[in-house]
């Protein structure tokens, strides 16, 4: 079922707006627009729908128009032209007594640094949607509580913002706007200002809670990592249009002109991504000193099933697995000659990440990284994914 | 050349404003005698009773407050006391109970005026073109010219001279009021916004709260403009220090009127460190 339709809206700031607004309707592009007219276009003739329990990822980078485009559906600014309807209602023809109950009772908005009031307590900034409803103290506070609770944040309730960390902020702006208990959630690059392992923490809650509570979400952001991950839908924007809408899959697969592709492809960080990078220490025998009990200790030790095997000169020669090793020990061998095995692929460090990719994947053991014969660490798969994952995160958030 | 421009007859700007301010003090004279009268008595009453207080009292009333204001520390304190005791010694206690008294008048007139008109002209860009420029005249007057109008509306005494000093006094409040507002961040004001809040809900649970301290710095600069007015002021007959200071000036008494002076000052000082505090807090 569809909550939110955008049809045809314009967003022109500045002055002229007439003019400008006829362009527009003529298809000229923004930066013809401001060389005749002067006025900025925020929005440029934006359509899109979004359904019930959905949620909506609305990606660019700076300047290409999100923020406004957010800020149009709850009318904090109003657009020059077009019409947005919420549950059927154009809410561009609303008073404002209509449009207050619409913005207090249906949609919530999480903002990107938080919007805290920093006068208040956490309990008193998430009541403050209840408060300017009416609802009576003890009915907000109990509301509120609970969405703190939720947040797991109730210790801190008599806390002022300010005392707390970005990302507990950020719970804080979250359980706010959910303690009104809003069908649609407006969320302005609500997790840009948190530091990548937070950011992950926070979609991963997001994405928890959506199981449960099933709101429609309307999400900011300029990561494309954050998008493909949350987005059920993501809506591309540049100079204020929107370029493709569709599922992360289509869009990555098919994306619809040049700068999609562009865009894809910065965020492609193994391109530039080295073995040294991603690799990590390595848990290492001595062929010449250790014998099969000292390598199975520290096999138990580091929690790992393969040793590295180097000698007194940290020259690489071969791996040894946990197996091997458990039967030499049996047999009762004092050195691990016999079960040195020698077929490990190994890699230097200046390599590209992007060349590897094809040995690691098909190798079920992990890559040796050297470096002039000598072993300098080793490429575990798990990590290297990882890597450029959170890599790409930082890249496109520092843009 | 003089020729030409000695021709353009002189503007009658001066003439004007005398036929207006007769109208106002021919026409308006029932209400103006109403705000002296009803003010006189009003300041009088608060003089009275600051006087019958025992000095003794007010003296370690105002420490006990300074005390307080500044966190539990002795200095300001213990510098209200000796001022204060100073002033007393002088012989010129009743003579600053006036001052506080016209003090406490016009700061207040003028923070009750200056407040909303400080909103007015935070909300409305319109109000905040007509306003400031009013504001300007009003500071860069020199504070003696109102003095004109104070006695032609109100005769002389001490209703005069709260006029004056409210006049010369608002704008820091007014202005320190519409720059909070303004410097409250656009995130905070859109999330009240967008959360249903009212004109009203905006103002009063997030505007305000987060101008305050700034409106404070204002209405610390309106009280000490306030006093600054007191000698000025005692020249069409309001009572208090700077009358002293003023029968100094005229008789050429250096030493009663470094007192006067110095009790002004030590004065002043009190004022200005209290209400700074309370904006610490």
């Amino acid at each position: 079922m569809t909550k939110i339709k955008v049809e045809n809206v314009t967003k022109i700031f500045g002055k002229h707006i007439n003019s400008a607004l006829k362009l527009v309707e003529q298809k000229k592009n923004k930066t013809e627009i401001l060389k005749q007219t002067g006025a900025t276009i925020g929005v440029y003739d934006a359509s899109f729908s979004v359904n019930e329990g959905e949620i909506f990822v609305i990606m660019g980078l700076s300047g290409s128009g999100k923020s406004t485009l957010v800020r149009l559906l709850n009318h904090l600014i109003e657009p020059t032209s077009g019409s947005i309807y919420i549950d059927g209602e154009n809410i561009s023809k609303m008073n404002k007594q209509q449009l207050r109950a619409i913005r207090r009772e249906k949609m919530s908005m999480v903002f990107q640094n938080f919007g805290l009031f920093p006068q208040r307590t956490v309990l008193a900034n998430t009541e403050y949607g209840l408060e300017v409803r009416g609802i009576p103290k003890e009915e907000r506070t109990k509301k509120a509580e609970a969405a703190l609770d939720n947040a797991g944040l109730l210790p801190y309730k008599d806390q002022l913002p300010s005392q707390l960390s970005g990302g507990m902020q950020q719970r804080v702006g979250l359980a706010r706007a959910l303690a009104n208990d809003p069908d649609i959630l407006l969320m302005d690059e609500a997790f840009s200002a948190l530091d990548p392992l937070i950011r992950k923490d926070m979609q991963d809650e997001l994405l928890d809670l959506q199981q449960k509570v099933r709101k429609t979400i309307i999400f900011i952001t300029h990561d494309l990592n954050e998008a493909l991950r949350i987005g059920d839908r993501i809506a591309l924007m540049k100079d204020g249009k929107i370029i493709q809408i569709g599922t992360g899959e289509e869009i990555l697969t098919n994306p619809a002109n040049d700068y999609v592709r562009t865009f894809l492809e910065d965020v492609d960080r193994s391109k530039v991504l080295t073995v040294e990078n991603a690799m990590i220490r390595p848990i290492s025998v001595n062929v010449e000193i250790d014998g099969p009990k000292v390598a199975l200790k520290r096999m138990r030790e580091e929690e790992v099933s393969v040793l590295l095997a180097i000698d007194k000169n940290r020259e690489f020669k071969g791996y040894i697995t946990a197996d091997d090793a458990l039967e030499a020990a049996k047999r009762g061998e004092k050195n691990v000659d016999s079960i040195l095995k020698t077929d490990m692929e190994s890699v230097t460090p200046d390599m590209l990440i992007q060349d590897v990719l094809g040995i690691i994947s098909e190798s079920s053991i992990p890559l040796a990284v050297v470096k002039e014969n000598k072993l300098v660490g080793v490429l575990i798969k798990g990590v290297v994914i990882q890597s450029l994952a959170s890599d790409t995160e930082e890249v496109t958030s520092n843009e | 050349m003089n020729k030409i421009l000695d021709s353009i007859p002189t503007v009658p700007v001066a003439e004007t404003m005398e036929t207006i301010m007769d109208w106002l003090t021919s026409n308006l004279s029932a209400l103006f005698s109403f705000i002296q009268n009803g003010g006189k008595n009003a300041m009088n009453f608060i003089t009275d009773m600051l006087i019958s207080i025992p000095p003794v009292i007010f003296i370690l009333v105002i420490a006990l407050i300074a005390f307080i204001a500044t966190k539990r520390k002795f200095g300001l304190a213990i510098f209200a006391i000796v001022g204060l005791l100073f002033i007393y010694n002088q012989g010129l206690w009743e003579e600053l109970m006036n001052t506080v008294t016209l003090v406490i008048f016009s700061s207040i007139i003028a923070i009750i005026i200056g407040i909303p008109l400080g909103i007015l002209m935070s909300k409305s860009i319109v109000a905040e073109n007509i306003i400031k420029p009013i504001l300007d005249f009003m500071q860069t007057m020199p504070g003696f010219v109102y003095l004109i109008p104070a006695v032609a509306f109100f005769g002389i005494g001490v209703v005069p001279g709260v006029f004056a000093s409210v006049i010369f006094a608002l704008p820091p409040t007014v202005r320190f009021t519409n720059l909070g507002i303004r410097q409250v961040p656009r995130e905070l004001v859109e999330a009240a916004d967008s959360y249903g809040s009212t004109g009203w809900q905006k103002l009063i649970k997030v505007e305000l709260p987060l101008a305050k301290s700034t409106m404070m710095a204002g209405i610390n600069q309106t009280v000490l403009l306030s006093l600054s007015m007191v000698v000025i002021a005692s020249m069409i007959g309001a009572p208090g220090l700077g009358r002293e200071v003023l029968s100094a000036l005229q008789r050429a008494q250096v030493g009663n009127g470094f007192v006067a002076g110095l009790s002004l000052v030590i004065f002043a000082i009190i004022v200005d460190r209290l209400t700074q505090s309370f904006n610490k807090k």
